[in-house]
């Protein structure tokens, strides 16, 4: 523990209010702010490496939550816990009214397109007949489709907003949750590799 | 065309700055008079350039062309036309042109009312403003140009954020990029003083206007923003210490510290080295606000578009900016010649307790914003610190602040007797004791908390009375005499009194409102009624109506007190449909004692909406406070002394030999 004598704690304060007194405290003083900012600035570097949008799921690698969802459409099943083991999954929460889900739909019918991921939707507190017409607007690319109308699945999830992305393993575990709308560099560099070594 | 035109005007106005930003400061430090004249030109030619700029970014929002990029993503063909214009600085691209456009404002007032600066100090702080300029403008260039276009053009665009379709959201940024941007003047003067290395009561009176106004257009902007938080997001609440909310709050925080210790410079020589920091510190915390806000490093409700490689290129400016005025400041403060002695209870002395208390309160509020960054990044988690922690800390630094407001004004300069001071405030105890019985007659449940942040004010708001009456000897001489005395008494001095009684209605305002606020939240049907703090509120319906572009959910609450009419009040739900956002638009009636604030939420299924309503004391006094201070300030900035007296020094300048 560093005490500071009385003395020295009030030279400290006169130099910065430009008492008089000489030696090499005062400059030591006056360093001070730019190494403050240093530390600062040093801080925000590596605030920048992160990203406060990457919530650190406490789902991450659990299981997947129990949950059955009753279908949105007469012609594709619903969703369930237990659709999501055995083979490599996405699951997209997306919804009618959310904007930025129009803005990755083409990115996820082109996931879809893929034999190596299976690509579940998650209707989330949507009206049935919006998100049917959403989807005989732009595609329906979804293996399967369950309808959380109320959004009590999305709690268990803990979905933020939509949309969300969520990576599970064959062993029903999931292992990654992106924030947000897909981009065609996060399918890139993060999705498609995980599902490469989830594969494996 | 008129895009590229735009964008070339930036280019141009780059280069301006860029050459604005070297060659005078080279040119002062050589005694190049040629070079030093660069300065005013490149500042009136850089103004000229991003005006037009700016110009073609509104016509395109004004004239809703779908061809530019940025306008595809914040507007929308139906948008009413004053939204339109003010969403061109609704997004992150055109609030970066707003604020380059505000420092060109900036920097042509410096040329405009900077006639008498002697030219050396002028050339240097446009030189300053030009490079800061040209970091900005690299800046808006390279990562954040507005005027990129959109192939193919979309038949309309994804509209603007409802939240921000309002009056005074609108206004906000331009009154904190005044603030803002306005200390970049005052961080200009610091440098080009360090570099010089002289500071003296002439520089002092100069910068003091500038970071008058500054503070003044901060203050408004920081209210409007609170005010817009108040009607817009439906809790009633005003101040959530959100991080965007402290990064305004902080260079507001070192404004008020700066004010107040460039009057020491000014009048007693003293604090040189202090101020300089000050004035570096009120920029340095605008960069950083604007940095925590467009970097994502921390998550808030209004945090912009966040793009990593904005992030890094605004730490090297903040690192170039700050980074390099404070080891300019390590370097040079040292030499600064030390002034006026003065004896701990004295004018300086009380304005050293304020400085060294609101430089505090910022040091806690940055803090309690940046460190959740900072657990985060030694792996702690993540974490936010809430209001707990602000009231807790920064609360306790205002007290004693406003403790000694009171008494500092009645301090006389260099030596002064306490006891004799404290003795002339007997007046305001007096008032002190009468304000707190009056508010326990009606409030007879006030805790002794809420009851000392009503004398705290009383006190304040006396004493600055108190020390006017002193000043004209009120009662001491014959009144007509005390009249001839306050035509006398400076303007600036006027303008201390006033903002401090301002801070004083404020202070009433936080007490009472976050004391005695009443709120009842409840699901009501039509024909229900809520008795809320004495006030019966009555929904009589609620229907549906049409707005410009949104759908309206609009509820009818009649309020009545004992029986008698109080008012009616017509709360919003709105839903945009471009946006598919919700907005709401509480309905407020001030009695200016109180507001009555009503709320109809989403209905319950079953032919009920959820209502919030509040009764909230004496809020209409922050708003009504916030304006007296901003203006006193401007009182104050209105003062003779700034307009004349500089001649002093120039004289001085004539006498010191050439490369001194």
């Amino acid at each position: 523990m560093v005490s500071l004598s009385n003395h020295e704690v009030r030279c400290a304060v006169a130099s910065m209010f430009d008492f008089k007194f000489g030696g090499v405290q005062r400059r030591l003083v006056y360093i001070l702010p730019p190494l403050g900012f240093l530390a600062l600035a040093a801080l925000f570097w590596v605030g920048l490496g992160r990203d406060p949008g990457v919530l650190p799921s406490a789902l991450i690698d659990q299981p997947v939550p129990e949950f059955d969802l009753p279908p949105l459409k007469d012609d594709k099943p619903g969703l369930a816990s237990a659709d999501l083991t055995g083979e490599v999954s996405l699951v997209n929460v997306f919804a009618s009214w959310c904007i930025p889900c129009r803005v990755e739909h083409p990115i996820i019918t082109r996931l879809a397109e893929r034999d190596d991921v299976a690509v579940f939707g998650l209707n989330y507190k949507d009206k049935p007949e919006d998100a049917k017409a959403w989807l005989a607007e732009l595609g329906d690319p979804y293996d399967r489709i369950g309808a959380d109308r109320d959004g009590r699945v999305g709690i268990d999830w803990g979905v933020y907003g939509v949309p969300e992305t969520f990576v599970v393993g064959r062993d029903g575990r999931i292992r990654y949750k992106h924030v947000g709308p897909l981009t065609a560099e996060a399918v890139a560099e993060r999705i498609l590799p995980l599902v490469e070594e989830l594969r494996r | 065309m008129i895009t590229e035109l735009g964008h070339y005007a930036l280019i141009l106005a780059l280069a301006l700055a860029l050459v604005q930003g070297t060659l005078p400061l080279i040119g002062a430090q050589r005694g190049v008079a040629a070079w030093m004249e660069l300065a005013p030109t490149t500042a009136a030619g850089q103004f000229v350039f991003i005006a037009l700029a700016f110009g073609a970014l509104t016509h395109a929002y004004v004239t809703s062309d779908f061809s530019v990029l940025n306008v595809v993503e914040n507007s929308h063909s139906s948008k009413p036309l004053l939204y339109k214009i003010t969403g061109v600085w609704a997004n992150h691209e055109g609030s970066m042109l707003l604020w380059v456009l505000i420092l060109a404002v900036f920097g042509l007032a410096v040329v405009a009312f900077g006639r008498n600066l002697p030219p050396a100090l002028r050339a240097r702080v446009l030189g300053v403003q030009g490079l800061i300029g040209s970091g900005f403008l690299a800046f808006l260039l390279l990562t954040s140009n507005p005027f990129l276009r959109a192939a193919p053009a979309p038949l309309d665009g994804q509209g603007l954020n409802p939240l921000l379709q309002d009056l005074a959201m609108s206004f906000h940024p331009p009154f904190l990029y005044l603030g803002y941007v306005g200390f970049s003047i005052t961080f200009a003067f610091a440098v080009a003083a360090l570099i010089e290395g002289r500071v003296d009561a002439a520089w002092a009176r100069w910068v003091r206007p500038w970071a008058l106004a500054a503070w003044c257009f901060l203050t408004l902007g920081i209210a409007m923003g609170s005010w817009w938080a108040y009607y817009e997001l439906g809790w009633g609440g005003w101040w959530f210490w959100d991080p965007v909310e402290n990064a305004s709050f902080m260079p507001w925080l070192a404004g008020t510290a700066l004010i107040h210790s460039a009057t020491v410079v000014e009048k007693r020589d003293a604090l040189k080295s202090w101020t300089i920091l000050l004035a570096i510190l009120a920029f340095s915390l605008s960069l950083i606000g604007t940095f925590l806000v467009r970097s994502g490093v921390l998550t808030s409700v209004h945090a912009f578009a966040v793009d990593p490689a904005r992030g890094v290129f605004i730490l090297l400016l903040l690192t170039l900016a700050i980074g390099g005025s404070l080891t300019l400041y390590a370097l040079r403060a040292p030499t600064l010649k030390a002034g006026g002695l003065f004896a701990p209870i004295s004018r300086e002395g009380g304005l050293v307790l304020n400085n060294i208390l609101m430089a505090t309160a910022a040091a806690t509020v940055f803090i309690g914003t940046l460190y959740p960054l900072l657990l985060d990044a030694v792996g702690g988690g993540k974490v936010s610190v809430g209001a707990p922690y602000f009231n807790g800390t920064f609360v306790p630094l205002m007290v004693p602040a406003l403790l000694a407001m009171a008494a500092g004004p009645l301090l006389p300069w260099k030596r002064a007797d306490l006891a004799g001071a404290l003795g002339r405030l007997k007046l305001a105890a007096a008032i002190v004791v009468v304000v707190v019985a009056a508010t326990w007659s009606v409030r007879t449940d006030a805790s002794i908390l809420a009851l000392f942040g009503i004398a705290l004010a009383a006190w304040v708001v006396g004493s600055a009375l108190v020390e006017l009456a002193e000043r004209v000897k009120l009662f001491r001489v014959p009144l007509g005499d005390s009249l001839r005395r306050a035509g006398g008494v400076p303007r600036a001095a006027y303008g201390m009194t006033v903002a401090h009684i301002g801070a004083g209605i404020v202070v009433a305002g936080i007490t009472a409102s976050s004391a005695w606020r009443t709120e009842s939240i409840q699901v009501m049907r039509p024909g229900d009624s809520v008795v809320v703090a004495g006030y019966d509120f009555a929904l009589t319906g609620v229907e549906e109506l049409q707005g410009p572009n949104y759908t309206i959910q609009r509820g009818t609450f009649t309020v009545t007190r004992d029986g008698r009419m109080v008012a009616r009040l017509f709360p919003e739900e709105r839903f945009y449909t471009v946006e598919q956002r919700q907005t709401t638009e509480a309905a407020i009636h001030t009695t200016w004692l109180a507001d009555l604030y009503a709320v109809v939420g989403d209905p319950d299924g079953t032919g009920g909406w959820v209502t919030r309503l509040y009764h909230n004391p004496l809020v209409p006094w922050l708003w009504i406070g916030t304006i007296v201070i901003a203006l006193g300030g401007g009182l104050s900035l209105s003062d003779r002394r700034h307009r004349v007296g500089a001649p002093a020094r120039r004289r001085r300048e004539r006498a010191v030999p050439a490369g001194a």
